[in-house]
């Protein structure tokens, strides 16, 4: 399997695609300082909405993910990213919730991008698009909820970079959010997780086919580079304990070494297939831009560099989650936020919940995950006073 | 001893009609209706559950075991996963209306800063413990030369999450040491049940299994 040979990956809206698309007019005020658009905003829904709008669940993405959390992705046709948990009868239950999942802005799956047509020149963006950051994806998402006419969410969730978001929707709009579920997240990017971005950044920007961020206007694709960018990315989002589980040092179709650079062992194989399967997927200018907005992301520095003042004052429900073996968003990174939280006497719960599936234990099955969530949710619920059917 | 410590909330003391362990009905006897309060080794939620259902509590909570927080948040309960030693520090000045340490003291590393915590964090702060002074306890050691077990502490001296253990007149030595004034106090036998002694006094060092003290606290600031 080569990661050579690979389609052109996605970069603009196609119309096949499910879900819909939101055309904001009214331009969005950077964190750099720009002021962009007219944007879109791609997002799917699951579910419907109650009559007192009380019940909708805002799930965000993560660095690699995209509005379809629930149905087949329309370019692999795999499950959707999330659809062990949202669905009907499941955790998030779309029976009783109305669920949204919109594509981040810099994304490549119908939200503006760098991928999109830049209309001052005609041209895609590329490098011409504005840095943004987790404090714009959200200003961005907040359009969306105010265009359906949602004045309070009952819930706002998501993993890695989606509990990112989450803590900025609930740092910024307190009496939008009801219930906040940041799952393996943490108050700011770590050096070592930035470390991990730039190597990732660094093999896209080292590939010849980049091109300067341009590679649209010659028709290729930074593919090698995005590929190894997804390798090595996908190897922090595991733990040792679960490689070896998965793969030990097993041989891969062979019964011994072939003393070449070929790949021998079954997790060199593994991760190749990942990487190949990327960028069929993913746009590099789109990765560039979103780890960079992971990197920029410090809740704390926002707020005068004290994570507390974050939260003053809050009467949003909280419920931390962490995985035991997640080296790349470790168990401290959440309870430093859950002390923050204690200190402006917020209610929170938090549980660290032991598995070795390393930080993409949330897209996994974890039965005791999968428990706790529902728990806190269906507490949320009475609080709220959500009937259990309200159809 | 995440388990251990889980296991000795949950079973060393016999339940009680209602469900509610007999030590924990005398908590929740003292807690006014509305207040709020943090219960630290909250166990399953019991005490939490009740004050929510039948005072309209505020509570939240403290646990150490996974499968006691699972046990919490899935029943709808604001409780995190942690310990007294870690994470009180994080709490601001009279952050609660009343502090909750139940049978967990004497499993702290640091219960002189964990009792300066609760009288930090709380108006009131509420602390059971079991008596190492319990005269069942002084014969055995002194009788058999062996580590003591007993209902309250069934742990062997290898095994034992209890690395502090204090006597009644400890306990109200470190409270006098770090200026915690005793509001109340109830000296009681394993049941729960207690005596009509004076819960500082030398008797009931010797007769109580088991002691609940009130101690005042601070108010916010």
């Amino acid at each position: 399997m080569s990661v050579l040979t690979s389609p052109r990956p996605p970069r603009q809206w196609d119309p096949n695609w499910p879900g819909r698309r939101l055309f904001v007019n009214e331009p969005l005020r950077l964190d750099c300082g720009t002021l962009f658009g007219p944007f879109t905003i791609a997002y799917q829904t699951y579910g419907r909405l109650n009559p007192e709008r009380s019940n909708a669940i805002l799930v965000c993405h993560a660095l690699s993910g995209d509005q379809y959390a629930a149905d087949p992705h329309p370019l692999t046709g795999k499950p959707g990213w999330w659809s062990t948990v949202v669905g009907a009868g499941g955790v998030l239950d779309t029976e009783r919730y109305f669920v949204i999942c919109a594509n981040v802005l810099g994304g490549c799956m119908g939200t503006t991008g760098p991928g999109d047509i830049d209309p001052s020149s005609g041209e895609p963006f590329a490098l011409n698009f504005p840095v943004i950051t987790i404090g714009d994806m959200v200003r961005a998402q907040k359009r969306l909820i105010d265009h359906l006419d949602i004045p309070s969410l009952f819930c706002v969730i998501g993993g890695s970079m989606g509990g990112m978001q989450v803590l900025e929707w609930a740092a910024n709009y307190p009496d939008c959010v009801f219930a906040a579920v940041p799952i393996a997240a943490a108050a700011r990017h770590s050096a070592q997780n930035i470390a991990f971005n730039e190597v990732g950044r660094q093999a896209i920007i080292a590939d010849p086919d980049w091109c300067g961020g341009r590679y649209f206007l010659y028709d290729r694709q930074p593919s090698r580079g995005l590929a190894v960018a997804r390798m090595a990315a996908h190897i922090t989002y595991l733990s040792e304990a679960a490689l070896h589980r998965k793969f030990g040092r097993n041989l891969q179709d062979r019964n011994a070494v072939t003393y070449g650079f070929d790949a021998d062992f079954q997790v060199e194989s593994y991760l190749r297939h990942q990487g190949s399967t990327f960028v069929d997927r993913f746009d590099a200018n789109s990765y560039l831009y979103i780890t960079r907005a992971m990197d920029y992301f410090d809740l704390a520095a926002e707020h005068g560099g004290s994570l507390a003042r974050a939260f003053a004052g809050t009467k949003t429900r909280y419920c931390l989650i962490s995985f035991t073996s997640d080296w790349l968003f470790p168990t401290a990174e959440s309870r430093a936020i859950v002390h923050a939280l204690n200190a402006v006497a917020a209610n929170v719960s938090f549980v660290e919940i032991e598995t070795d599936g390393g930080h993409d234990s949330f897209l996994l099955h974890e039965p005791e995950f999968f428990k706790t969530l529902r728990g806190f949710l269906l507490g949320c619920a009475e609080h709220r006073g959500l009937p259990r059917f309200w159809r | 001893m995440t388990s251990l410590l889980a296991e000795r909330r949950g079973a060393s003391l016999r339940d009680s009609a209602d469900g509610l362990r007999r030590d924990l009905q005398l908590v929740a006897e003292m807690i006014p209706p509305g207040s709020r309060v943090l219960d630290i080794g909250c166990g399953d939620g019991a005490l939490l559950a009740f004050l929510w259902r039948h005072k309209d509590v505020d509570g939240r909570g403290i646990e150490l075991s996974q499968g006691g927080v699972n046990a919490c948040v899935s029943r709808g309960l604001s409780v995190i996963q942690g310990d007294a030693d870690r994470d009180l520090d994080a709490y601001p000045k009279g952050a609660f209306d009343l502090v909750v340490l139940s049978q967990t003291l004497q499993a702290t590393r640091e219960p002189r800063r964990v009792v300066e915590n609760l009288v930090r964090i709380a108006r009131r702060a509420i602390v059971s413990f079991p008596n190492f002074g319990f005269w069942r306890i002084r014969l055995r050691l002194l009788a058999k030369g062996r580590m003591p077990v007993s209902g309250l502490l069934p742990h062997a001296w290898y095994d034992t999450p209890n690395i502090h253990l204090c006597t009644i007149r400890d306990f109200v030595a470190l409270c006098a040491e770090i200026g915690a004034k005793v509001e109340h106090g109830l000296a009681l036998d394993q049941r729960g049940q207690s005596f009509s002694l004076d819960p500082q006094g030398t008797l009931a060092n010797l007769l109580a299994e088991q002691a609940i003290f009130v101690l005042r606290g601070s108010e916010p600031s």
